[in-house]
């Protein structure tokens, strides 16, 4: 748009950087041309990308009937959950209602999805209703799998020493409890992560980070051992994060064992037991240990054949082209979120750059011509290394870094202003995200 | 985001800081600046002695607000890691600075002019 004050996220975090510029922001100039259509839309969840994605097409269509489905009464900022899970914010940080999110015009079924007809084009819900639909966006999110670990539950968090700040907001308030007795005690910590996808990598790491930096403060550093030990053969998928988190690592003295599988929990004994690629199984002891489990589609994807025969077989994750998100069978279904089966990014960061990039094949399709908005596989991770310190790093399908600021702040860093980004800023561009204004 | 809007940074703004904060601060800083202008144009000049004054509150201002900002970020100064954060910390002491200074000016030139009638 002529004028217009464009590339916002570098404008954005250069004017927080800047610390003012007011004078170089405009007011939102007028929405582009409103369509109409009767399109029956059906978005398949109401988290960050269902939610964004209603938001711009109320704005850009009239007419069409938008209905979206998702259970869960309440919303969770799930970039604020490693924040809770540290002590840095309270529970309630991260919760919001959904409805709150939804503008008008859009209609709201509180029920959970079981079922989707690619061919008859029709979703079947829990509660018996079956919704015809024109067009269909799937962005339920994805299931945590606790029940793949042998002896662990979600009611076990925050006593005997366990973690897990995935589970939701209550569950990172647990986390804290169990790790703020270990940042008094000391003791060896243990932290993991799953074999298969997962949301965003740089958690484990930042919470990995963050407790290392609680013991410091508390001077007990010395008191404890930290190891985090991981399915995968490196520390981040991007092997240059790699290296810098390796280098960080052995600064901070947390020993990385790869190649090994949380399998099992023994609350009692405070044992984690671990598979290695030969199938030989090793106990850890712990007095801390985060647990994040194995992550996978819902299984309405899977069964009504949505998902990759490929690939990731074992997850489900819904078979779209990476660069459009539409799906490789059914030219009316995209997928959007931690849904979609390609190879990066299963963030907020990624959500933001994906439900643009579907509007407008969306719209296109109800033109009857075709979109041109493509996704390279954006995504962003302020990976906090301490408490006060992060790095934005920012990478694409390609492992390409993709800084917003090139010279200006640097990806590999540890920054003050990256932990601000991190703190302050993102929740509130979430949330302009979530209202389709960012 | 595609587009940066005043409505984005007012919402970034008022996250930091929580609505009611925010806009107290805004509120204020307004205020101050009204009473400013005014003092100008009723004075019709620079009252050098409050000036002078108001310039040696500068450093409190900018020790204030850099204090302010770390305070409100769960932050230390021991956390700048690089040469953009040290800007960004100048450039918070500078706004403090300027705005303590214009603070004290428009109070000294509201309240106490009688007292210390200009150069």
């Amino acid at each position: 748009m002529p004028g217009q004050f464009e590339t916002s996220r570098r404008s954005f975090l250069g004017l927080l950087a800047a610390g003012g510029g007011a004078a170089a922001l405009q007011v939102p100039q007028a929405q582009a041309q409103m369509r109409a259509t009767h399109a029956r839309i059906v978005i398949i969840g109401a988290g960050a990308a269902g939610t964004a994605l209603a938001n711009r097409l109320v704005r850009r269509l009239e007419g069409a009937q938008i209905t979206i489905i998702d259970p869960r009464v309440e919303h969770h900022y799930q970039p604020g959950l490693s924040l809770v899970a540290a002590g840095l914010k309270p529970a309630r940080y991260v919760v919001s209602q959904t409805s709150d999110w939804l503008p008008d015009g859009v209609s709201l079924r509180a029920e959970r999805v079981v079922a989707v007809d690619p061919v008859a084009q029709s979703v079947t819900t829990d509660a018996g209703a079956q919704l015809d639909y024109d067009f269909l966006v799937v962005a339920p999110g994805l299931i945590l799998d606790h029940d793949a670990i042998d002896g662990f539950s979600l009611d076990m968090v925050g006593q005997n020493g366990i973690g897990a700040l995935y589970g939701g907001p209550q569950c990172a308030a647990r986390t804290w409890d169990a790790a703020a007795r270990f940042v008094e005690e000391g003791g060896r910590a243990v932290f993991t992560r799953p074999a298969t996808e997962m949301k965003c990598a740089g958690a484990p790491l930042k919470h990995s980070f963050l407790i290392d930096d609680l013991l410091r403060r508390a001077g007990n550093r010395g008191a404890a051992e930290l190891a985090y030990i991981v399915p995968q053969t490196s520390l981040f998928g991007v092997p240059i994060v790699s290296e810098k988190v390796r280098m960080l690592f052995d600064d901070r003295g947390v020993n990385s064992i790869f190649q090994r599988t949380l399998t099992s929990v023994d609350a009692d004994r405070k044992i984690a037991t671990f598979r290695d690629q030969d199938g030989g199984l090793h106990d850890e002891a712990y007095d801390y240990l985060h647990v994040i489990p194995p992550q996978r589609a819902p299984d309405f994807v899977v069964q009504s054949g949505l998902s990759w025969a490929d690939r990731w077989t074992d997850q489900g994750w819904v078979a779209c082209d990476p660069a459009t998100l539409r799906h490789n069978s059914y030219p009316n279904i995209w997928a959007l979120g931690d849904v979609a089966g390609v190879p990066k990014g299963k963030t907020a960061a990624s959500v933001k750059w994906q439900v643009p990039v579907v509007e407008d094949h969306l719209i296109a399709a109800i033109d009857g011509r075709e979109g041109t908005a493509t996704y390279d596989g954006y995504t962003s991770c302020p990976l906090i290394t301490r408490i006060g310190r992060a790095m934005l790093v920012e990478f694409d399908y390609h492992n390409n870094l993709v800084p917003s600021f090139p010279g200006m702040i640097a990806p590999l860093e540890e920054l003050w202003i990256s932990w601000l980004m991190k703190e302050v800023a993102l929740k509130a561009t979430y949330n302009a995200m979530l209202r389709g204004m960012a | 985001m595609k587009e940066l809007t005043l409505e984005t940074l007012i919402a970034v703004f008022q996250e930091m800081f929580g609505a009611g904060l925010f806009w107290a601060l805004v509120a204020a800083a307004l205020l101050i600046t009204a009473g400013w202008i005014y003092v100008l144009f009723r004075d019709r000049s620079l009252g050098m002695r409050q000036f002078l004054i108001a310039q040696l509150f500068m450093p409190l201002g900018a020790v204030l607000a850099v204090w302010f900002v770390m305070a409100m970020t769960d932050s230390r100064l021991s956390d700048i890691g690089g040469p953009v954060d040290l800007i960004v910390v100048l450039g918070i002491a500078g706004l403090g600075a300027v705005g303590g200074a214009i603070l004290v000016y428009t109070t000294e030139r509201l309240f106490f002019r009688k007292a210390t009638p200009p150069a």
